[in-house]
């Protein structure tokens, strides 16, 4: 029988995936569920398994009234051939992602059967501290943004004794946690929750790589409120793991014991940051703590805790599986394997693209993206989410790695990359990022908490001003105590952005200076 | 009247608390080589070093925070420039404090703190005391670029509480008080609201502070770098200009502070960081409510009269003095020596008190002497020296900071003990188990981030039955620490006890009926305290005033021993003492049995070396208790008596008996600081000193001696001592001291626990902790640390009595009683201060059961009625006690509570059975009646 493939994320949700399963379900065919392939200008992206070999082929922007009579058919316009030969994907190295958008992402058996479980077996094979040495081989680094060396985290988690919950004098239970930080805020940036949706076991397989080898006993999901559909599916997928003994008491058969459980978060963006995400997860406000103690030694309920990203995690079971030295083997300097970009903003094909570092921005958006969505010219694209830098049209070279961005005053972040055209104006781009600090500001340190507010007005000032040097060496001062004073990289980071602009756009900032020019000219703006 | 000493009070914030490691590490600091303890903060080594870097949130009390980002400093080798109050020393690290971009950086977080500030110094109520204000001069901040813009300037001030206010305008959000509040308090009240630019200082998710679960302990007010949370005194009377050092006269946890006045007039009491007992710590009562001392009500000249139904008389000193002299000797010509006697008070210094048992011994040739704390922790004096040897609690306060599980028994330290209750709670928060032995759910079972493992609610009057089940379940578990037993105690005692207690009538299941508390769960609490490591007991007037008070101290000592859990930190047997120098009064030989330092009036070699000091023949017979001696004026033989500080009528049991004794006799003469229920019945009225006029020494619950020092001159224009001693010349005996000091120096002499204590050594050490002798010329932390003081630990049987007080068909309900936070003991402080507003009135709490059962409502007026007698007052209905249990405070002279309470009492010290008096409540009227 012919079984039809129909994405449940939340991208493809948005545009009429449910109606369009419903419709084939109305025609009598079968349809399992995935995830997204992660192309989504195509999505509602309908696949079919050719009965003879697998091979899948695929139907992009499927609408419900197109198949009001009949399903999809090889003639249609829209009809894409293999989804595997499209360049857009046949281009792509997928470790994290291999699953992703071709497995039913709650069913363990397609796990299974797509080679899920593999890393875990392979780990359990292994000591604690040879699992170790392969991460750390494998040149995995984090992949929320900080890009620290997972192996050498791990490393320190596995060093410390596991404690008592720090104060409670009920329970003198010890543990040790590994906390998934899946709180994915930064702008631009989808891949957290396309591979939770799309994808869970690999998360929980990762977690359980990671408790066999740091000795930690419970782990700890923290999912940000907004992605509803990633919340019900690992909470599905947590279910069935443990009913199938993935977590729990002696994993696979083993001595390890390790369970998981999601916690929901509240709408805060500085809850993304580890220490402030802690101090949520025990039950207080969202604020960040100063560190030392590193959460390695004395993290989550003073315990030692690995903190990992939800794609640092979800990289480990494909390095266990495949070997770190075939990891190792992709990228550049240090930034080893593979990177999960996202191409979003004003982009003709946004998505997801999973390949090695090293790649140039310009070939993820013009060779991939194919450019702007507008068909404008490009002017910036901002790279790493709401607090990375923005590069020019004509910086767009840069290889995408940890190093070389660093070099160009940029980061790589979370890989997400925010496309504009030339309508956009920077200065409005550079008060938002002050904005966005304002508003998300924990307010624990002076230069976020108060910088940040000051930064919008001097911005408006500087914006209004037809001499602006004053009020720019003020912003250029206040960017400085910012980043050097602030406590995390939220008030840190700010500055990044704004003064990105306001070097590379200046043009941009001299708004009222034109305007009075123009006055005086008797031009008319529109 | 005496010199003011002030002392030099060297106030140097280190910025982070001291690290506890042993081992060292050597940091240089601008080129400075400085070795401080590992894990000591960047910013502590560098202060210790002599470079105080800019600092706003830091302060050495709290937790490093990191917020206000001024203390950044580079480190050699380090990107960056980290906090320097977060970041710890590392052996080598190599700081700079000073840097051109150090100081741009400090004077951008400057400038953007006074960007949001209002800027009104030259008026503000902290200008010269704002530390906001000292940083914007420590960092040269010139001007301030920004212009106008977002702020707080309009934010409201809360003015709700009576003692200090809240201007959210001057808030920097630095979160002291925040912090003040969970770390030092324990109580949580206050958070941050919001995030960002809008976060705001909040008590209890932003209610006004008065109506939060503030407690007014002053410690955000104390943590304040600015004038944000400010005592409204400071406000009124702007920033002191002198300090003089000493101690609070409220509770026996006897806390340092200093006062600080503007000329001759007391500005606030700040907790001193010094402090032994409280290390920066204090209470509602002790940091505010002193302003009785200034009350209108106080009497400040000598009043006279012939009769108790006639008028006062405003007389001078010497008048006064004749007076009560040609009374007493009256007294003694008619009735004989005898017929005289003195009560001591708990309230009073040392040296007040040495003189008054001296004049009482010396002058009126009587042992008649008791104290207040008969009716307190008498059972503690006689429970303590038959075990362990020494009438005292075992420990410093400290020592809870070491201690596994901390066993609470029969006492309310958040309320009673504040200060000291707070330090437990910081050690409960860290982890140490709580067990709980009271009849009444106090604040400790169940309060933030602290939850007591067991809770083993009681019947009132049980508590010997619960002790020996836990003992028994030790002793048949094998849970003993045979070691330590045979080691350090009279083993033949020991296995007297060991027989008694694995009696099966000991035993948990068979107690649980009587004392309510199920088998299970003294099985339970009794592996808590026995496999602790380090198990600390500490009780309060629920154990001592029993019927079996002293038999059930005994019993906790025994409990102590058996485990080993004595003579080292983290453990031992400690008394809770109620009054501020309850423990003093007792070592200076308040007792008619005894000399000072415990030792019996009929020991001949003791009693050789007072008569040789004093020069007079010294009675070997002991004299009458208060009971008896009440029991003595009634009959017609006791005539006279001096009362020093203690309001009798009030406070002791079965109010009517008291006051049939007072009015039978010739002669009352009162001390005190107002007329009070007792004074009704007095002749003389002789005026006493605040402690805030006393020059002397307090002696705290953990035998710490603490200066109290004249801060201003006597009201009445003498110090008390000279008043008693203008007595006792009068009545033929003479006792001279030019001073307080010397008063010391003869205690000193006469009392081996005391004979290295002077003035100077205590202005040298801050305090001392009795024993302070050769052996110990510090003093003494922890007792019973290589052998016990008697020698070897005695075991002691202890059978459990029930009562006679018990609940019958006529008075079904237990009544037990107890105090509450802003109020203190009979309240002739408290009420005279503006801690009204938390406590107008006692309050009967009933359970929900026993108040259905009679038509009783919350907030209703109702009778409580016991077979001594009855009172009214208003129920509150309260699942804090279990059915048939009831419980009130005892606070106002109106509510008359010992009206109701009986004339039963402990049987080996008298001390009366205030914690149990069966009772019948029923609604009632409205109107109140007194004594």
């Amino acid at each position: 029988m012919t079984v039809w493939f129909v994405p449940r994320d939340a991208a493809a949700l948005s545009v009429g995936a449910d109606d369009v399963a419903a419709a084939l379900e109305a025609l009598g065919e079968q349809v399992v569920r995935t995830g997204s392939r992660g192309l989504l200008w195509l999505e509602p992206l309908v696949e079919r398994a050719d009965s003879r070999n697998g091979t899948r082929v695929g139907w992009g922007n499927v609408r419900a009234s197109d198949l009001s009579e009949s399903a999809p058919a090889d003639t249609a316009s829209n009809f894409l051939g293999v989804v595997e030969e499209l360049d857009y994907l046949a281009c792509q190295n997928r470790w994290i992602y291999a699953r992703v958008g071709i497995i039913d992402p709650v069913d363990p058996d397609d796990y299974l059967s797509h080679g899920g479980m593999a890393g875990l077996q392979r780990a359990l094979e292994l000591s604690p501290a040879s699992v170790i040495e392969q991460v750390t081989e494998s040149g995995l680094r984090g992949r929320g943004g900080a890009g620290f060396p997972t192996g050498i985290k791990w490393q320190t988690v596995a060093e410390q004794a596991p404690v008592p919950h720090k104060g409670d004098p009920v329970d003198a239970a010890r543990h040790k946690y590994i906390c998934v930080n899946a709180d994915e805020g930064d702008s631009g940036t989808f891949a957290d929750r396309m591979l939770m949706e799309g994808d869970p076991f690999c998360l929980l397989e990762g977690m359980a790589i990671a408790a066999h080898a740091v000795g930690a006993d419970r782990g700890m999901i923290y999912l940000r409120s907004e992605y509803p559909a990633a919340i019900a599916v690992m909470s599905e997928a947590i279910e069935k793991a443990r009913d199938r003994g993935w977590l729990g008491q002696g994993i696979l058969g083993s001595s390890c014991n390790f369970d998981v459980t999601i916690r929901v978060g509240a709408g805060s963006y500085v809850c993304g940051e580890e220490t402030a995400m802690l101090e949520s997860l025990e039950g207080r406000r969202g604020t960040v703590r100063a560190k030392p103690p590193l959460p390695a030694i004395e993290g989550l309920f003073g315990t030692p805790t690995v903190i990992n990203n939800v794609l640092t995690i979800a990289s480990v079971p494909s390095i266990l599986a495949r070997g770190a030295e075939a990891y190792a083997a992709l990228g550049q300097e240090r930034s080893r394997g593979t990177q999960v970009f996202q191409l979003a903003g004003n982009i003709a094909r946004g998505g997801i693209v999973e390949v090695a570092f090293g790649i140039s921005a310009h070939e993820l958006i013009f060779g991939l993206g194919q450019g702007t969505k507008s068909g404008r010219p490009l002017k910036a694209v901002q790279v790493g989410g709401p607090l990375g830098a923005y590069l020019p049209a004509d910086g767009l070279q840069v290889p995408m790695a940890y190093e070389a961005l660093a070099a160009q005053g940029a980061m790589l972040g979370h890989g997400g990359l925010v496309v504009f055209d030339d309508a956009v104006d920077m200065s409005e781009q550079a008060r938002f990022a002050m904005e966005f600090c304002v508003e998300e500001s924990c307010g624990k340190c002076t230069p976020c908490r108060i910088g940040a507010v000051r930064g919008v007005e001097v911005i408006d000032e500087l914006l209004a001003s037809d001499a602006p040097e004053t009020a720019e060496q003020l912003l250029r001062d206040l960017c400085d105590v910012m980043t050097q004073g602030s406590l995390c990289a939220m008030g840190g980071l700010t500055p990044q952005p704004v003064l990105s602009a306001l070097d590379q756009f200046p043009e941009d900032f001299k708004r009222a200076a034109h305007r009075n020019a123009d006055a005086v000219q008797g031009v008319v703006h529109e | 009247m005496n010199k003011p000493i002030e002392i030099a009070i060297e106030d140097i914030d280190l910025g982070t608390p001291a690290a506890l490691s042993d081992s060292t590490v050597t940091v240089h600091i601008d080129g400075q080589a400085v070795e401080v303890p590992a894990g000591t903060s960047v910013m502590r080594a560098a202060s210790l070093a002599g470079t105080q870097i800019p600092k706003l949130c830091a302060t050495d009390s709290l937790d490093a925070f990191g917020s206000c980002r001024l203390c950044l400093v580079e480190i050699e080798g380090r990107k960056g420039t980290p906090a320097s109050c977060t970041t710890p020393c590392q052996e080598g690290m190599s700081v700079k404090t000073q840097t051109p971009r150090l100081d741009k950086l400090r004077k951008g977080v400057m400038e953007l703190y006074i960007s949001d500030h209002p800027l009104d110094c030259l008026t503000c109520s902290a200008n010269g005391d704002c530390e906001l204000q000292d940083m914007a001069g420590v960092v040269g901040l010139r001007s301030v670029r920004y212009e106008e813009g977002s702020n707080h300037l309009e934010a409201g001030k809360d003015n709700s509480n009576p003692y200090f206010s809240f201007d959210a305008s001057k808030c920097i959000v630095c979160s002291r008080c925040v912090r003040a509040c969970s770390e030092v308090q324990g109580t949580f009240a206050l958070t941050i609201a919001a995030r960002g630019f809008e976060s705001k200082v909040s008590p209890s998710e932003e209610n006004a502070f008065l109506d939060s679960e503030c407690v007014s302990c002053g410690a955000c007010v104390q943590a304040c770098p600015t004038a944000t949370l400010q005592e409204k005194q400071v406000i009124d009377l702007g920033v002191p200009t002198r300090k003089v050092k000493t101690t609070c006269a409220y509770c026996g946890v006897g806390c340092s502070f200093v006062a600080e006045l503007r000329g001759d007039e007391l500005v606030r009491m700040v907790p001193d960081k010094q402090g032994g007992a409280n290390a920066g710590h204090s209470c509602v009562k002790g940091r505010f409510a002193w302003g009785y001392a200034t009350h209108s009500d106080r009497i400040t000249r000598p009043l006279v009269r012939e009769t108790t139904d006639s008028e006062w008389r405003e007389v001078d000193w010497p008048e006064a003095i004749a007076f009560a002299a040609d009374r007493f000797k009256a007294i003694q010509q008619q009735h004989g020596v005898d017929a005289l006697g003195g009560i001591t008070s708990s309230r009073c210094t040392n040296e007040e008190v040495y003189v008054v048992q001296k004049m009482v011994r010396a002058a009126l040739r009587t042992n008649n002497v008791d104290t207040c704390a008969r009716v307190c922790h008498s059972p503690t004096g006689y429970g303590l020296k038959q075990t362990f040897g020494t009438s005292a609690g075992t420990q410093d306060f400290a020592s809870v900071q070491q201690a596994d599980v901390i066993m609470v028994i029969g006492a309310n330290p958040t309320d009673a003990h504040p200060v000291f209750g707070s330090r437990m709670k910081r050690r409960l928060r860290e982890g140490a188990k709580l067990i709980v032995i009271d009849p009444r759910s106090i604040d400790l079972v169940q309060s933030p981030h602290i939850k007591a493992t067991e809770h083993l609610q009681l019947q009132p009057g049980t508590n010997v039955a619960v002790v020996n089940a836990l003992a028994h379940v030790i002793a048949t578990e094998g849970w003993i620490d045979e070691a330590f037993v045979q080691e350090r105690c009279d083993v033949a005692s020991f296995n007297a006890w060991r027989r008694f207690i694995t009696l099966a009538e000991n035993s948990p299941e068979n107690l649980a009926e009587i004392s309510g508390v199920p088998a299970e769960m003294i099985r339970s609490a009794a592996a808590t305290y026995a496999k602790a490591g380090n198990g600390a007991i500490y009780y309060g007037l629920g154990v001592t005033e029993h019927s079996q008070g002293s038999t059930m101290v005994m019993a906790m000592a025994n409990l102590a021993m058996a485990t080993g859990n004595i003579g080292r930190n983290g453990v031992g047997v400690n008394p809770l003492r109620g009054q501020n120098n309850v423990q003093g009064a007792c070592d200076m030989g308040s007792f008619p049995h005894e000399f000072s330092g415990y030792r019996h009036v009929s020991d001949e070699t003791v009693r050789e070396q007072f008569t040789a000091l004093w020069g007079v023949d010294l009675r070997e017979e002991p004299g009458m208790r208060i009971p008896n001696m009440l029991d003595a004026a009634v009959s017609g033989q006791f005539r006279g008596m001096y009362i020093q500080g203690e309001d009798i009528a009030q406070s002791d049991p079965n109010s009517q008996h008291v006051a049939d004794a007072l009015s039978a006799m010739d002669c009352v003469v009162v001390q005190d600081l107002f007329l009070n229920e007792t004074s009704k019945f007095a002749h003389v009225f002789l005026p006493g000193t605040s402690f805030l006029e006393k020059d002397g020494t307090f002696t705290n619950a953990e035998r710490r001696i603490n200066r109290v020092r004249p801060v201003v001159p006597p009201a009445s224009g003498l110090a008390e001592w000279e008043v008693t001693c203008a007595l006792s010349k009068a009545m033929g005996y003479s006792m001279d001291y030019a001073n307080a000091s010397e008063i010391m120096d003869e205690i000193a002499a006469l009392t081996p626990t005391f004979a290295g204590v002077s003035f100077d050594l205590l202005d040298e050490l801050g305090s001392i902790q009795w024993p302070c002798n050769e052996q110990a010329p510090e003093g003494t932390p922890i007792m019973h640390a290589q052998r016990f003081v008697r020698g070897e630990g005695q075991f002691i049987t202890t059978p459990y009595v029930p009562t006679d007080e018990r609940s019958t068909r006529k008075f079904p309900l237990l009544l037990t009683t107890g105090r509450i936070l802003s109020q203190y003991n009979v309240g002739a402080q408290t009420r005279r201060t503006n801690n009204t507003v938390w406590h107008a009135e006692d309050i009967l709490e009933i359970h929900e059961a026993d108040a259905e059962l009679r038509g009783v409502s919350d907030g209703d007026w109702i009778e409580v009625a016991s077979r001594a007698g009855s009172t009214r007052m208003r129920a509150h209905i309260s699942d804090d006690i279990p059915a048939g249990v009831v419980y009130t405070t005892f606070h106002h002279p109106v509510s008359g509570t010992n009206v109701i309470t009986t004339d039963n009492s402990d049987w080996a010290t008298n001390c009366p059975e205030y914690k149990v008096t069966a009772v019948e409540i029923r609604p009632s009227s409205a109107i109140a009646v007194g004594v």
